[in-house]
């Protein structure tokens, strides 16, 4: 079979047009749950989720909304508890992921549905989506981005200093509880692409990954919604094709890309990390001790530092240091200085 | 503007049940630079904390430009500058971004800054001198630099009232020579300054008035105090001038308490520090 046949087949463009929106929602969420420090909530609202799907495969109705509504409860609770006793905060998270995770196994067996269906949402099945389900996917992903790239400016400030925000007159309640709403949205968003257990990994990884590159926040949020929407189209059509020879899963494989590029992308943010280090301009506090002989000459130059001399220059006030074995040369007359 | 900046009559503050603050009055008018000095522990911050609305005041009663702290919603007349974070976010962030997030004041929700808006952070990365370093990530610059990245936060709303949160607590003579360059500039466009330190340093010739914290309460209020004579107990004399000041009533009130009994076993008794 051919990429053009893999692609006709209506399963095939469901599953993408999902990823699609799966990937670029979830990493959004992810970039404000990271800022925070809280990369484990998608994690715990996931588990949450659990129980909000058995509930949906119990009474008949769309496991996708039940999901929404049973995250969101977890989101705001989370919260309160979160607000509530500042030192709790993980224990909380800790609760809510043993007891959604519980209730939900619970659930599915007093409703006598094999363990087989719950795992569908589990591990993610994205190529057998239902239109309804797309549908539902789209909606959820496009509020989520909508709102998460509208808000950014408020978002970030909340994130990064919830005091000064508040100073500034935002309520920071309302956008702190706005964050894990939405995060209990892309949670049951990417349910069926990754699954409930593997959600925080496409909201948190690619954020992971971004980060080691870039320097500011837009960066980062633009660079983790690409390795979002990368890392879950790509690793469907690599499950896709894979799939001819052995049975393999669209979730972890989209997981695993996505830790893929992570993995590529650290020593390259380890190097760039290095190098910034290296060229960071020294402190322009040049030593201002106006008796000339004070100065340190350096011994033994036998080559002269230019832009080709192979050593690294550093702005340093007025002039250039080049860094040379450890040690830093100043140009100065006809010999060098050590600063 | 007849109405002052700030004014706190008969304030209190508890935290979790343990009253921190009590009877604070503290009345700023407009153009005034106040520095809020004491010791570790004297309450100085939680007061400034209390003022900007994130510690409740738990009796008293808050007035920022003769509005009631409750009623008050214009806070793009006010600039925080909290007490530098250890730790940082999780998440890089340009000092552009962070400087641009102090413009929220005054910016509409879901519209794009305008020119305006730009010219402004740019204007407030000139007043502390980054201008040159706003692509960096914050978390790269020193902690003199990241100061004065905060200063520029709460400039870039254009506030006609700042309160400063020790800004020159572990801050280098250069860079706190940058923040005075800085402070300076605020003062001469007309902001009202209220700013907590330790020790003022190179901000010492900006400064109006001197409000001294010892356990909670206010002990000396009135003209410029060096930092040696904070610690004294008797304020190097600058305490006859007091009966002549118009916060005499409550000196009177609590002439000799200065050490209440409210320290926790660690907290340094003022007046048992050596002064020289």
């Amino acid at each position: 079979m051919t990429a053009a046949e893999l692609f006709a087949l209506p399963f095939m463009q469901r599953a993408l047009i999902a990823a699609v929106f799966t990937g670029l929602a979830a990493p959004v969420v992810g970039t404000y749950l990271v800022q925070r420090r809280l990369s484990l909530l998608g994690d715990g609202l996931g588990h949450v989720a659990v129980t909000g799907v058995a509930l949906g495969l119990l009474t008949g109705t769309s496991p996708t909304w039940t999901a929404v509504v049973v995250a969101l409860i977890g989101a705001v609770l989370v919260e309160v508890i979160r607000e509530r006793g500042h030192t709790n905060g993980d224990v909380a998270l800790a609760l809510l992921f043993y007891g959604g995770l519980a209730g939900g196994v619970l659930v599915t067996g007093l409703g006598g549905q094999s363990a087989s269906t719950l795992q569908s949402y589990l591990f993610g099945s994205i190529t057998t989506i239902s239109v309804s389900d797309v549908v539902a996917t789209m909606v959820l992903a496009a509020v989520v981005v909508l709102l998460g790239l509208g808000l950014s400016p408020q978002l970030f400030a909340v994130a990064q200093d919830h005091e000064y925000a508040r100073v500034a007159g935002l309520n920071v309640r309302f956008y702190n509880m706005l964050v894990a709403v939405l995060a209990a949205v892309s949670v049951t968003v990417a349910m069926r692409t990754v699954g409930l257990l593997l959600v925080s990994a496409l909201m948190v990884v690619p954020v992971a990954t971004s980060q080691q590159v870039a320097r500011s926040f837009r960066v980062t949020l633009a660079a983790a919604m690409g390795l979002g929407l990368f890392a879950s189209v790509g690793g469907l059509v690599v499950s896709a094709f894979a799939s001819f020879h052995a049975r393999v899963a669209p979730g972890p494989s989209i997981v695993l890309l996505a830790l893929a590029c992570y993995v590529v992308t650290w020593p390259m943010g380890a190097w760039l990390r290095r190098r910034a280090r290296l060229r960071a301009p020294f402190a322009d506090h040049v030593p201002d001790s106006a008796d000339p002989d004070e100065h340190d000459i350096s011994e033994q130059h036998t080559h002269d530092h230019g832009p080709d001399c192979g050593h690294v220059a550093v702005p340093h006030g007025d002039h250039v240091d080049y860094l040379h074995d450890g040690h830093r040369h100043a140009p100065h007359g006809r010999h060098y200085d050590e600063h | 503007m007849s109405q002052p900046p700030v004014l706190l009559r008969d304030g209190a503050v508890a935290v979790g049940g343990r009253p921190i603050l009590r009877h604070i009055d503290l009345r700023v008018d407009a153009g005034e630079f106040v520095a809020l000095m004491g010791a570790n522990g004297s309450g100085k911050s939680t007061l400034v904390r209390a003022l900007v609305g994130i510690r409740p005041l738990t009796a008293g009663r808050l007035q920022l430009f003769g509005t009631d702290l409750g009623r008050f919603h214009d806070w793009s007349r006010i600039g925080f500058v909290p007490q530098r974070g250890g730790a940082g976010s999780g998440v890089p962030a340009s000092v552009w971004e962070v400087v641009a997030s102090g413009r929220l004041t005054r910016r509409r929700l879901l519209r794009p800054m305008s020119r305006h808006d730009r010219t402004v952070v740019a204007d407030a990365l000139e007043v502390v001198g980054l201008a040159d370093r706003a692509r960096d990530g914050v978390s790269n610059l020193s902690g003199g630099q990241q100061q004065r990245v905060l200063i520029a936060r709460a400039l870039a709303g254009e506030p006609e009232l700042f309160f400063l949160d020790e800004p020159t607590a572990g801050v280098d003579l250069p860079n706190q020579d940058a923040l005075a360059g800085a402070l300076d500039v605020l003062k001469q466009r007309g902001a009202t300054i209220v700013l907590v330190a330790h020790e003022l340093g190179p901000l010492a010739p900006l400064v109006d008035r001197s409000v001294v914290m010892r356990s909670g309460r206010i002990a000396y209020d009135g003209a410029p105090l060096g930092d040696q004579a904070v610690h004294d107990p008797l304020f190097g004399g600058m305490l006859d001038g007091m009966h002549s000041h118009h916060h005499v009533d409550h000196m009177h009130r609590s002439p000799h308490d200065v050490t209440p009994p409210m320290n926790a076993p660690l907290d340094r008794q003022p007046h048992e520090e050596g002064h020289r």
